[in-house]
């Protein structure tokens, strides 16, 4: 396709396309462990990494290996549905308020106002706490989307603000469209970008908040994420220790995973950018 | 006599400044006008006399502060109504603007056919999109499936005509359709509205501030000066016999393609515009040669001299002259 | 005879584009010769997307990428010699200009600085032209000039916005002029402004050029101003000049079908006779038409329009044309 073949010009589309599919196909080994991840005690314990284990062990018990196909399984997962319910709040929200204007839009930027001036991270504890019981990924995922969608519900709604005083708006209400339909099909097409390139970033946000979380303890602690992951090797003091095997891994997977998502939504946004799409349409 | 729209002292006045000072500018000041039925009507004046304000009021994409706006035998209608826009259309200054540089253009032609049910099937409605485009010298195969951006602006501006006329409206606005347009190009466009009047009976409202254009292509002309009409008739009185100061010097002031006629004498020009909304009496007492004390405090009444209706003093008296 | 003080030979600037991939390249000045005279004004007219602005950023010298140099050279003559303003070394460009060569850019209202009242934009720029004033002797110059040029005289306190759109371009251009050059050039100065304040900005250029008796370049697609302040005129067409001479020549008797075209389309007072206007569109500069380039359009095309360019030769004193039908008899009269 003539779209793969322009962004792979960029050397950035490139590199991160090339480690987030490793990274999935990481993820996708999860469905072939020969572990059940919450056992502990399946593999003898701390033993550095070798030709059977190939990151080795660690104190509960686990392969590091297999946890790790979990744990970034478990935190895409949580980070998608994070990301994806949050864009759609916000787009909805951005979008209503910017092209109603009125007391719609003063309702609607008070509520998002206010979730981004109360301390995010006290009530998220709170809530954390309160749930802790019930977490599983799924609550997770709606709890960090809860958080996710105010900025961008501002940004969209901006934007939405300055493209209804173009005169295409005015041309699409001569040609009879409804307010629904001239939205999307008029302004989403400029939205795309910003869409796009929060969505990324909120995958990124929403998976360190999760790792930040597990560090505190607020989460299952069960569940194999990076964050938890992380969680248990401080707990068994192993940096000091000396297994670096067992810190290093979600360290160096949550790295990997923040750089190449910022590439990707970098190198995609500056493709779909109206600025730069509108010089090579037609060309 | 037949009015196809009127517009009854149509007032819109913006308040700016915060809750501590407020300045109100006046943009349309009880402004007064009616079109009839296959005529040519221009609303001329300089950037930031209120013509365009007075257009997107009559579309319905500003609220009026008070006046009203009569098509049919409706009052107050706005652009949102579907019935009101199937007989009223407009154009836009920037072509370029007019369409979503991101889609095709083809899509508001859709859009149209489909809200307004112009068409049966789609053989009818491509039928109907490229009778419509033919009319304005283009054709449905040049045109399917481009962006705006692979047509010229003298182009874009004829597919803009061309979408307003699917719906066969018997009133077109055009608001300064062929400023943004090259000189070499807009005879093309103009004389289309000479076309739509004389073919299909076809009222134009165009707004403009080239007098030129002004006067070659419509029947009657209304001068709007800071939100008020100061002179309005039929053209050729207006235009080549006007008596307001201000249509007059309009008129001296438009450079003529014609090197025998250069100006020769120099003009004042007024500092701070908005000061001059703000005056009362008649706000182009500022500069005004023949401004006498009751310019400066009584706003002039509208005075009819030979069919043309004048906003000035000097006429209220009956015998002044110049 | 007036000395000439700009010419350029064969003259050849190009955009090249790089669009993901493809390689775009749009000829907006292809060959073109222009001599301009000390005390005249000169302006250039044609549609947008002529090649008018290009021409201008190349005879000031402000060629960057993507737009290249392709061949040809800009000479003024100062100070008795000939200088190629392009193949100068920055610093020497750099006093060329503004003290020799003035550029009035398009939508110029737009470059003051927003935040600076006007006096302190004149300071910035006279202290790093004119050196050695201190920075009120640089104010008082400044509000001398401004004065002389019949502008208010309390304007250098004011800031951008205070001002409208005309004012602004009245300013810039008693900006452009406070160092007295010898060539001032102006791309559409009178364009998106109203018809008094227009005269207001053509009364100014013609009182500077009448002052200084220097040379204005100005581009405008208006015929109406050029017919108002320009001695010569040199009509553009798709990259090339296709004729070129006196004001009311080129009104009275024009002989490029475009420019005949071009006259004929221009709306007069007191005439509601119908006019026509040029057929089709122009051409695009990345894809032109073979052979000269108007001849897609041209009622009166011959086979070798198609073929080949025709060169700019003398059709009559002052006088010069670009096209085929020069010595083809009377084809005028037919038409």
């Amino acid at each position: 396709m003539k779209v793969l073949r322009d962004l792979f010009r960029d050397y950035r589309f490139c590199v991160s396309s090339i480690v987030l599919v490793l990274i999935l196909i990481l993820a996708f080994l999860s469905l072939f462990a020969p572990y059940d991840p919450t056992l502990w005690n399946v593999v003898p314990r701390d033993l550095r990494p070798s030709a059977q284990y190939l990151l080795g062990t660690d104190s509960n018990g686990q392969d590091i290996f297999w946890q790790a196909t979990f744990a970034v399984r478990n935190s895409l997962i949580i980070s998608l549905i994070a990301a994806l319910v949050s864009r759609v709040i916000a787009i909805l929200v951005g979008m209503v308020a910017g092209y109603k204007g009125g007391s719609t839009d003063r309702v609607l930027m008070f509520v998002s106002d206010s979730l981004l001036v109360i301390p995010l991270f006290l009530i998220m504890v709170m809530l954390a706490m309160l749930v802790r019981q019930n977490m599983n990924l799924v609550v997770l995922g709606m709890l960090l989307s809860f958080f996710g969608w105010a900025w961008d519900a501002r940004l969209i709604r901006s934007m939405i603000l300055s493209l209804r005083e173009r005169e295409f708006t005015q041309t699409a209400v001569l040609s009879g469209t409804g307010t629904v339909r001239l939205v999307l099909h008029e302004y989403m097409p400029f939205a795309m970008p910003l869409i796009f390139s929060t969505l990324i970033n909120n995958i990124s946000w929403a998976i360190s908040l999760e790792i930040v979380l597990a560090i505190l303890g607020l989460v299952n602690l069960n569940i194999p994420t990076l964050g938890t992951m992380l969680n248990w090797a401080l707990f068994y003091q192993s940096i000091m220790l000396q297994r670096w095997w067992w810190i290093l891994t979600p360290v160096a997977l949550s790295l990997c995973l923040f750089i190449a998502l910022y590439w990707l939504s970098v190198s995609i946004s500056e493709y779909l950018d109206p600025r730069t799409r509108i010089q090579r349409v037609g060309a | 006599m037949e009015k196809l729209l009127e517009v009854d002292r149509l007032t819109k006045v913006y308040s700016l400044g915060s809750m501590i000072s407020r300045t109100r500018i006046t943009a349309t000041d009880h402004v007064s006008f009616y079109i009839k039925p296959a005529e040519i009507f221009a609303l001329a004046g300089e950037s930031g006399c209120g013509k365009s304000t007075t257009a997107r009021m009559i579309l319905g994409f500003e609220e009026p502060t008070s006046g009203a706006i009569i098509h049919g035998s409706k009052r107050e209608v706005g652009a949102r109504k579907v019935w009101f826009t199937e007989g009223v259309q407009a154009i836009f200054q920037d072509p370029f603007s007019t369409f979503n540089p991101l889609t095709t253009v083809d899509w508001y032609f859709w859009e149209t056919v489909q809200n307004y049910k112009l068409a049966g099937s789609k053989q009818a409605a491509i039928a109907l999109i490229d009778q419509k485009l033919r009319g304005v010298g283009l054709s449905y195969e040049e045109f399917s499936g481009k962006y705006p951006n692979e047509f010229s602006g003298g182009q874009l501006q004829r597919i803009s005509i061309a979408r307003a006329l699917l719906t066969d409206p018997t009133l077109l606005i055009a608001d300064e359709p062929v400023s943004m347009v090259d000189a070499s190009l807009r005879m093309a466009i103009v004389n289309l509205f000479k076309e739509l009047r004389e073919q299909y009976g076809v009222s134009v409202l165009y707004i403009t501030h080239d007098l030129a254009t002004a006067y070659y292509v419509s029947d009657r002309i209304a001068i709007m000066f800071r939100g008020n009409i100061v002179e309005m008739g039929a053209v050729e009185q207006v235009l080549m016999n006007p008596r307001h100061p201000y249509t007059r010097l309009l008129r001296e002031s438009i450079p003529e393609a014609d090197p025998k006629k250069r100006w020769d004498k120099p003009i004042i020009l007024a500092e701070l515009e908005h000061e001059e909304y703000l005056r009362h009496g008649c706000k182009f007492a500022g500069r005004c040669p023949h401004v006498t004390e009751i310019c400066k405090t009584v706003p002039p009444p509208d005075i009819s001299i030979d069919d043309v209706l004048v906003k000035c003093h000097l006429y209220s008296d009956h015998s002044v002259q110049f | 005879m007036k000395q000439t003080i700009l010419r350029t030979e064969d003259l050849k600037a190009y955009y090249v584009l790089d669009l993901h991939g493809t390689q775009k390249v749009v000829k907006a000045v292809n060959e073109v010769n222009l001599e301009i005279r000390e005390n005249e004004v000169y302006g250039i007219a044609g549609e947008s997307g002529c090649g008018k602005t290009t021409l201008l950023k190349t005879l000031f010298g402000a060629i960057e990428p993507p737009l290249r140099l392709m061949g040809g050279r800009v000479l003024y003559r100062a100070n008795g010699d000939e200088l190629d303003i392009i193949s100068l070394g920055s610093e020497e460009r750099r006093r060329l200009r503004w003290e020799f060569i003035s550029y009035v850019p398009q939508g110029s209202m737009s470059v003051l600085n927003p935040v600076l009242q006007l006096k302190e934009s004149y300071q910035d720029f006279l202290a790093s032209h004119a050196s050695g004033k201190t920075k009120a002797e640089a104010v008082e110059i400044a509000k001398q000039h401004t004065i002389k040029l019949g502008l208010p005289r309390n304007i250098l306190e004011a800031y951008p916005h205070q001002l409208s759109g005309g004012m602004r371009q009245r300013v810039t251009i008693a900006l452009a002029t406070i160092l007295k050059p010898r060539v001032i050039i102006c791309d559409e100065p009178t364009t998106a402004l109203d018809v008094v304040v227009q005269r207001g900005v053509v009364q100014l250029l013609k009182d500077v050029q009448r002052n200084l008796e220097n040379t204005i370049v100005i581009v405008t697609h208006d015929m109406g101003v050029q017919a108002n302040i320009a001695d010569r005129v040199g009509i553009m067409y798709a990259g090339k000049l296709v004729e070129e001479a006196l004001t009311e020549t080129i009104f009275a008797a024009p002989f490029h079908p475009y420019t005949r075209y071009l006259i004929d389309s221009l709306p007069r007072f007191g005439d509601k006779t119908t006019r026509g206007s040029v057929p089709g569109s122009p051409p695009s500069l990345s894809n032109l038409p073979s052979g000269c380039p108007f001849h897609p359009r041209c009622p009166y095309a011959l086979n070798i329009c198609a073929e080949q360019m025709p060169e700019l030769v003398n059709l009559a004193l002052s006088h010069k044309v670009a096209c085929w039908l020069v010595g083809e008899g009377v084809y005028g009269k037919a038409a």
